[in-house]
């Protein structure tokens, strides 16, 4: 047993970490959420697309031989958590999964998107729509989160979210991709915890700096404590691929994503509810990909299932 | 990222659980929990069976009397213990996972030879010392008083919360050998004695715990002669010398119980479908939390055994990544049996249930081996680097 990161796997962190700053680093973000209001969704950057693709991001787990680049889940977990980190837009989930059985996914050329339950992210820029649903007749929402586009299946529609589908390979899919998805949070959750400390030390109230009071150092503490316990859960999980444990370390990576956001804005105090900071960012794409199956019910369930 | 074992670790699981399903059938009855001195008896008769079979001190090492295993061994001698149901480190606690690790770490070859073979083959048993009424979370302000003459400490002052103090051979002592002055800070001063239960002076008088048992006491001592030759590392360096090995307590000092938590957790997901409290949905996705947090916890605790195996500490998971377990997990084991007094329902208030004490005791999880207060300003200090503060 050896359960911690492997050198190569070190280096993937780094070199993705590093290609998201370059790409899409804190001016793109900035300028990809442009100012609030109304006005028409956020377009998709299809060259960054591209750029994601030719890095290797979409055909992360193709066989070599298929032209991909032949890493396993842990890996794709840890790039999707430097995607969570740095609010990487896109459906990168549903294009990453494509890629191998639709054409033109593994190299960023087509965007995919994925429909399971109520709502639709990213439907306008999609050229396919994946997944168990039926986004036909789907209307557009005004998504809270200035770089997600919403949609949504009306009511009764055939969309409504069933448990992943009986078939054993869709199942297979839609548990890789709530892993995936508790890896973007988990990268997020990681990003506010240091987002928050370093606000704590460098603000300074009652002449001292203001990580020096216990309830903030408290606040901090614990966004370390959920940061911690959910990457154990969702490296696990990457590691035995076991669908309860999936279920699991999304849930705990939901949580921790949304509460750490809520703790990091609360820290940054006045500063934490403008538009400028970053925090809302992660706050609000938080709560999309909470909405994500499993959701917090949906997840629970599954592990009380496995109890019995 | 690997949760593989290798086929040494294979071989040393079924080894071992060949050996636990032989003897645990031939354990006497468990004592009453009322009975120190029957607990004793039984927590010192198998220990004396691990070390009579060479798994005492697992992981120390050889030269301390160990057998220099490796952190995933003792992590699948932890897993594998309990699982069987093998009994709990009970009163070894202090000796096994604290005193010992520290004169391991800090004694002369004498001292080891003195006191590390007695703690593996059960034949004695150690109390800890530190917290006095006075100084609880604040340890470094004790004021237990040593005072040299000639070649021996004469000892006075008081203790509380001595767990299991009652059927002790010997106590880590914490004492203050120099006043606390403007030259002197509160850390330094600070002397770590091993002090004979039996020497006169010393009185133990039981505290009874809101479970209704005595887990712990108080200790007076009067005058108590404690000879120089008992004094681990330097005087005035106690401090350093408990540092060493305090956080062993918040490392894998509870890998057994998380297997047993697991194993709590599936009988009371059992419960509920047997008593129909698991057609209520709220509880039933609480306890489906619960999974996903115990299920956690295990990984965390293999993540930080995989850490230590790299980094070469025999000596389990030390460092302030325990503070992150310790935290997560005391609050995960209150919400759990929290969660099986649900399941009970008005049987909650029978403490002839099991799940009733256990939950009466994991009360004292957030507060013993460093409150919750101060795991927190541990991790924001000492992990995120926040500034010290009182
Ligand atoms: C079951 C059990 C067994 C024990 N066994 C032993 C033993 O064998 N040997 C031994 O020496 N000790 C033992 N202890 C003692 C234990 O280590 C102390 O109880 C613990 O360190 C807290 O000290 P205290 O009880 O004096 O509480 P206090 O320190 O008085 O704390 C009271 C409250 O104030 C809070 N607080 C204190 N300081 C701060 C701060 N700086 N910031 C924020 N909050 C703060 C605490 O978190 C707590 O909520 C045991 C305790 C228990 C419950």
């Amino acid at each position: 047993m050896d359960f911690r990161l492997t050198g190569d796997q070190r280096a993937l962190q780094a070199g993705v970490r590093a290609l998201l700053e370059g790409r899409f680093g804190r001016e793109r973000l900035r300028a990809a959420v442009g100012k609030p209001g109304p006005g028409p969704n956020p377009p998709l950057d299809r060259a960054l697309w591209r750029e994601l693709g030719d890095a290797g991001f979409f055909a992360l787990r193709l066989p070599a031989k298929d032209g991909g680049v032949g890493l396993g889940l842990p890996e794709a977990v840890l790039a999707f958590e430097e995607a969570g980190r740095a609010l990487l837009p896109g459906p990168l989930v549903a294009t990453h999964l494509a890629a191998g059985t639709l054409p033109g996914a593994a190299t960023g050329e087509s965007v995919v998107t994925w429909v399971d339950g109520e709502l639709v992210e990213w439907l306008d820029a999609a050229d396919c729509v994946l997944g168990p649903g039926n986004a036909a007749g789907a209307v557009p929402v005004r998504s809270v989160d200035p770089l997600t586009p919403l949609h949504r299946v009306p009511a009764g529609a055939d969309g409504a979210r069933a448990a992943p589908a009986p078939g054993a390979a869709c199942r297979s899919e839609a548990a890789v991709a709530a892993l995936l998805t508790a890896a973007e949070q988990l990268g997020s959750a990681a990003r506010t915890t240091e987002a928050a400390v370093q606000y704590a030390g460098e603000r300074e109230q009652f002449g001292r700096s203001i990580g020096a009071f216990q309830a903030v150092k408290q606040l901090c503490a614990q966004m370390l404590v959920r940061t911690e316990v959910t990457r154990s859960a969702v490296y696990g999980a990457a590691v035995t691929g076991d669908p309860v444990e999936i279920a699991g370390a999304k849930l705990l990576a939901d949580d921790a994503a949304v509460r750490n956001a809520r703790d990091c804005l609360q820290v940054h105090g006045g500063m934490g509810f403008t538009w400028e900071a970053d925090v809302h960012l992660h706050l609000k794409r938080a709560w999309v990909r909470a909405e994500r199956w499993p959701t917090a019910g949906e997840a629970a369930d599954v592990l009380a299932g496995a109890l019995l | 990222m690997d949760l593989t074992y290798t086929e040494e670790e294979q071989d040393f699981r079924a080894r071992l659980r060949e050996w636990l399903a032989a003897a645990l059938p031939t354990l006497p009855p468990r004592p009453d929990p009322l009975d120190w001195p029957a607990r004793r008896a039984y927590d010192t008769a198998w220990q004396r069976r691990l070390y009579d079979a060479g798994y005492a001190g697992l992981h120390w090492p050889a030269d301390a009397g160990g057998r220099g295993a490796t952190p995933t061994q003792h992590l699948i001698f932890l897993e594998e213990t309990e699982l069987a149901g093998a009994p709990y480190v009970g009163a070894n606690f202090v000796g096994l996972l604290h005193a010992g690790p520290t004169i391991a770490a800090e004694g002369t070859p004498e001292q080891r030879a003195r006191w590390l073979p007695p703690i593996l083959s059960g034949d004695e048993v150690w109390c800890q010392g530190f917290s006095e009424p006075d100084a609880g979370s604040d340890l470094a302000s004790l004021r237990t008083r040593a005072v040299r003459d000639g070649d021996t400490y004469i000892v006075t002052g008081s203790k509380i919360w001595t767990s299991h103090a009652e059927v002790a051979d010997w106590c880590e002592l914490l004492v203050r050998t120099e006043p606390v002055s403007a030259a002197v800070p509160r850390h330094r001063g600070i002397t770590w004695l091993a002090m004979p239960m039996n020497a006169p002076g010393v009185t133990v008088r039981p505290l009874r715990t809101l479970t209704g048992t005595a887990e712990f006491a108080e200790m007076f001592l009067d005058e108590v002669r404690v000879p120089v030759a008992n004094r681990v590392g330097d005087e005035n360096d106690g401090w350093r010398v408990t540092m060493v090995t305090l956080f062993f307590e918040r490392g894998t000092a509870f890998v057994g119980e998380v297997v047993a938590c697991r194993r709590t957790l599936r009988a009371l997901a059992a419960a509920a479908r047997a008593n129909g409290r698991w057609d209520d949905q709220e509880l039933r996705r609480t306890l489906g939390r619960l999974n996903a947090e115990f299920t956690a916890l295990w990984r965390l605790t293999q993540w930080n055994v995989s850490a230590a195996q790299r980094t070469g500490g025999a000596q389990g998971v030390p460092g302030n990544g325990g503070s992150v377990f310790k935290l997560r997990y005391s609050h995960a084991r209150q919400e759990l049996y929290d969660a099986a007094a649900r399941v009970l329902g008005p049987g909650s208030l029978d403490l002839s249930h099991d799940w009733t004490p256990d939950r009466l005791s994991s009360l004292s999880y957030t507060i013993a081996a460093g409150t919750s207060q101060i795991q927190w300003n541990i991790v924001a200090e000492r992990i995120l680097g926040l500034p010290k503060g009182r």
